[in-house]
């Protein structure tokens, strides 16, 4: 263990730099997004993720922004366990109709204000699981959506520029 | 639109499955082969439903080692396996929730996917409406005076799917837990009838996103048995290539966050970091990090080209170079050994009555692997070991998941050494001749995913079953908390990581 924790303290971190002149990078648009949050939230924006009947390649993605290399606490976002310690549902999945009670009274349990961003292409509109019997088919058809952000699934990129999309676009 | 409705007219006679042959047998034969899982001459597969029959997949002690039975059920029930073998019990309970088929005489009449909300009943066979709203569902009883009950999910407090557990407590030990599943159902099954290959190749990638180049393979496979499709040599070894880093992805991935639940965070922290280098070299090889719908009936869509050889070969000696540091990260923190030995135990008896795949059964002394025991092209060609351990806790699927990382790397060096050249797509055309039917067993990271298929000569999926590891995995995670204390589910669950979705569908 002291090899990795000596490594730790010696080596430069493998978290991608702070902000650049290059507007597209990770940093870049971490910052922008630390920034506008503790403009409007006074450094806090507390997300609560949540399964609608994903297929569980979302949260593969949604996880990987915890890792080193995006390391999305440094801006001030974190991931909370429960929904009343939340500013944000992050809803995956098309909805199955096993879940949407659930994401109801998730909804209900989030303190406003509250905001929803709907994360892949099954939260838009159900994806490939849009005929189904077994799915109501897009998160905005349950509780009310601000944000889309698209993909199957969206790479770590894409989710930092929707949020940075999101708290843009934040009334 | 219902799947009877989409059924073209009957077969003439029973087309033949390949590369297994499907029987058709009575009910005394159905019985024998219920009577032989439960005496442990065979291993249960799958059983899974049609409008009018169910049908079984075995394995057997030697060759050919899958077989393929099916009933036909004209009362609408068929002889229960599950009253003598459990393993089948929810597997039945599925079939009679999707199909309507009922399991004579089993013990557990419950529905399982079925939660009352879909507004129809039995909706893959003729369907019947219903205004109910949600079912109530009475948990299996656990009486004493100090027992409390705990109940937790759908809506768990990390960043993972649905699923909800009813714990009863004596104080801190659990004296039994119940999973109730099904919140992810999608209805895969019925979306499925009547899909073009296409789609239902983009379906069967969908069903357990971690899993989705072992889906997508295993799907492929089956269409090209079915089909009688040769893969080119080239395609064969790029999915094999894409298949084992899924599977190291997976395994880093997945042990960071069994350390993560035991409070050491260094593990979480180092594995990430290999696990998003892999990403990103998938990304950079395939187009996708993922590497979802890469893989089609016939061969691959992408070609690999030459300067991500090079930068594999790079990446693979850098996790070489990592993964020993990381076993002697994991094996000299005897805080975490503390947590993890002895915890969550699988005993190899329920291993093997399970049929259980994966590093989960690997770690109780059941030793199958579908790459060695089915042994689909290219692995027969190369070396590998399968972990192996009898000790059965969290700590022993911990070991045997990075001996599975060893022979990955082994494997990835040898599928890149012998890389054929050539084209990556077979040119094949449907027959339009009559329906076909096919089989495949592929490894997953999980565990062994069986995938059936009967399709129309115009290339349209009448039925296709999928069936994910964790359907013979879920039922042992009930048996390996007990005892344990509640705050080390967490940990137990995860050395499990069996999918929701893949069970759900």
């Amino acid at each position: 263990m002291q090899k990795f924790l000596l490594q730790g303290l010696l080596r430069r971190a493998l978290t991608e730099p702070a902000p650049t002149p290059t507007p597209t990078s990770i940093a870049e648009l971490g910052y922008t997004l630390g920034r506008t949050a503790r403009q409007k939230l006074g450094r806090s924006l507390s997300i609560r993720e949540v399964d609608a009947g994903s297929c569980n390649g979302c949260e593969l993605e949604i996880h990987a922004l915890n890792n080193a290399y995006y390391d999305l606490e440094r801006f001030g976002l974190r991931f909370v366990a429960s929904p009343r310690h939340a500013d944000v549902l992050l809803v995956t999945g098309p909805v199955t109709k096993n879940m949407r009670e659930a994401l109801e009274r998730t909804y209900a349990a989030t303190p406003d204000p509250k905001w929803v961003i709907a994360v892949g292409d099954c939260a838009f509109d159900g994806g490939v699981y849009c005929e189904s019997y077994a799915c109501v088919g897009g998160v905005a058809n349950v509780v009310p959506v601000d944000l889309h952000i698209r993909g199957c699934p969206p790479d770590p990129t894409t989710l930092l520029k929707g949020l940075i999309a999101f708290v843009d676009t934040m009334s | 639109m219902n799947f009877a409705s989409k059924q073209i007219e009957a077969q003439p006679s029973p087309p033949t499955c390949l590369p297994w042959p499907r029987e058709i047998v009575d009910r005394a034969g159905w019985l024998a082969f219920a009577e032989s899982l439960a005496k442990g001459a065979r291993e249960l597969l799958s059983l899974w439903g049609e409008p009018s029959s169910v049908h079984m997949a075995v394995l057997e002690e030697r060759q050919p080692r899958l077989r393929i039975v099916s009933l036909e059920c004209p009362e609408g029930s068929f002889p229960s396996v599950g009253r003598l073998h459990p393993p089948a019990l929810r597997l039945e309970r599925a079939i009679r929730d999707l199909y309507g088929l009922r399991a004579e005489n089993a013990p557990d009449a419950r529905p399982w996917l079925d939660h009352g909300r879909w507004g129809v009943r039995h909706p893959c066979s003729d369907p019947e409406k219903i205004d109910s709203t949600k079912d109530s569902y009475a948990f299996l009883p656990a009486e004493g005076e100090p027992l409390h009950q705990i109940p937790v999910g759908p809506v768990h407090a990390g960043i993972i799917e649905p699923g909800h557990f009813r714990f009863s407590a004596n104080g801190e030990t659990v004296v039994r837990l119940e999973e109730r599943f099904g919140f992810v159902h999608k209805g895969v099954d019925q979306l499925m009838a009547g899909a073009s290959i296409e789609r239902a190749a983009r379906l069967a990638a969908r069903v357990s996103g971690d899993s989705t180049v072992a889906y997508n393979l295993a799907f492929s496979q089956a269409v090209e048995a079915a089909f009688d499709v040769h893969v080119p040599p080239r395609a064969i070894y790029l999915r094999a290539l894409m298949a084992e880093l899924e599977r190291l992805a997976n395994h880093f991935g997945d042990i960071g966050a069994i350390c993560n639940d035991a409070a050491f965070a260094l593990m979480h922290a180092q594995c990430g970091i290999v696990r998003e280098r892999i990403l990103r070299e998938a990304a950079s090889c395939f187009g996708h990090r993922l590497m979802m719908d890469r893989i089609a009936p016939g061969g691959v869509v992408v070609d690999l080209e030459q300067e991500n050889v090079t930068a594999l070969f790079t990446l693979i000696e850098w996790i070489e170079l990592m993964t020993p540091r990381l076993i002697a990260l994991f094996g000299d923190t005897t805080s975490l050994q503390d947590r993890t030995v002895g915890t969550g135990y699988v005993s190899e008896a329920l291993a093997k009555q399970y049929a259980c795949g994966g590093y989960v059964g690997r770690a109780s002394g059941r030793t199958f692997d579908a790459r060695k025991a089915i042994g689909y092209a290219p692995y027969p060609q190369l070396t590998f070991e399968i972990g192996a351990s009898k000790e059965g806790d969290v700590d022993a699927r911990v070991w045997v998941r990075f001996d599975e990382i060893k022979a990955s790397l082994k494997l990835l060096r040898q599928i890149l050494d012998e890389m054929p050249e050539g084209p990556i797509i077979a040119a094949w055309a449907l027959p339009e001749d009559w329906t076909r039917e096919g089989a495949a067993l592929v490894e997953g990271f999980r565990g062994d995913i069986f995938v059936w298929l009967r399709m129309r000569a115009d290339g349209v999926v009448q039925r296709c079953h999928l069936r994910d590891p964790s359907w013979f995995q879920w039922p042992l995670l009930e048996a390996a908390i007990k005892d344990n204390i509640v705050a080390d589910f967490p940990l137990c669950n995860k050395s499990f990581n069996c999918s929701y979705s893949g069970h759900d569908l």
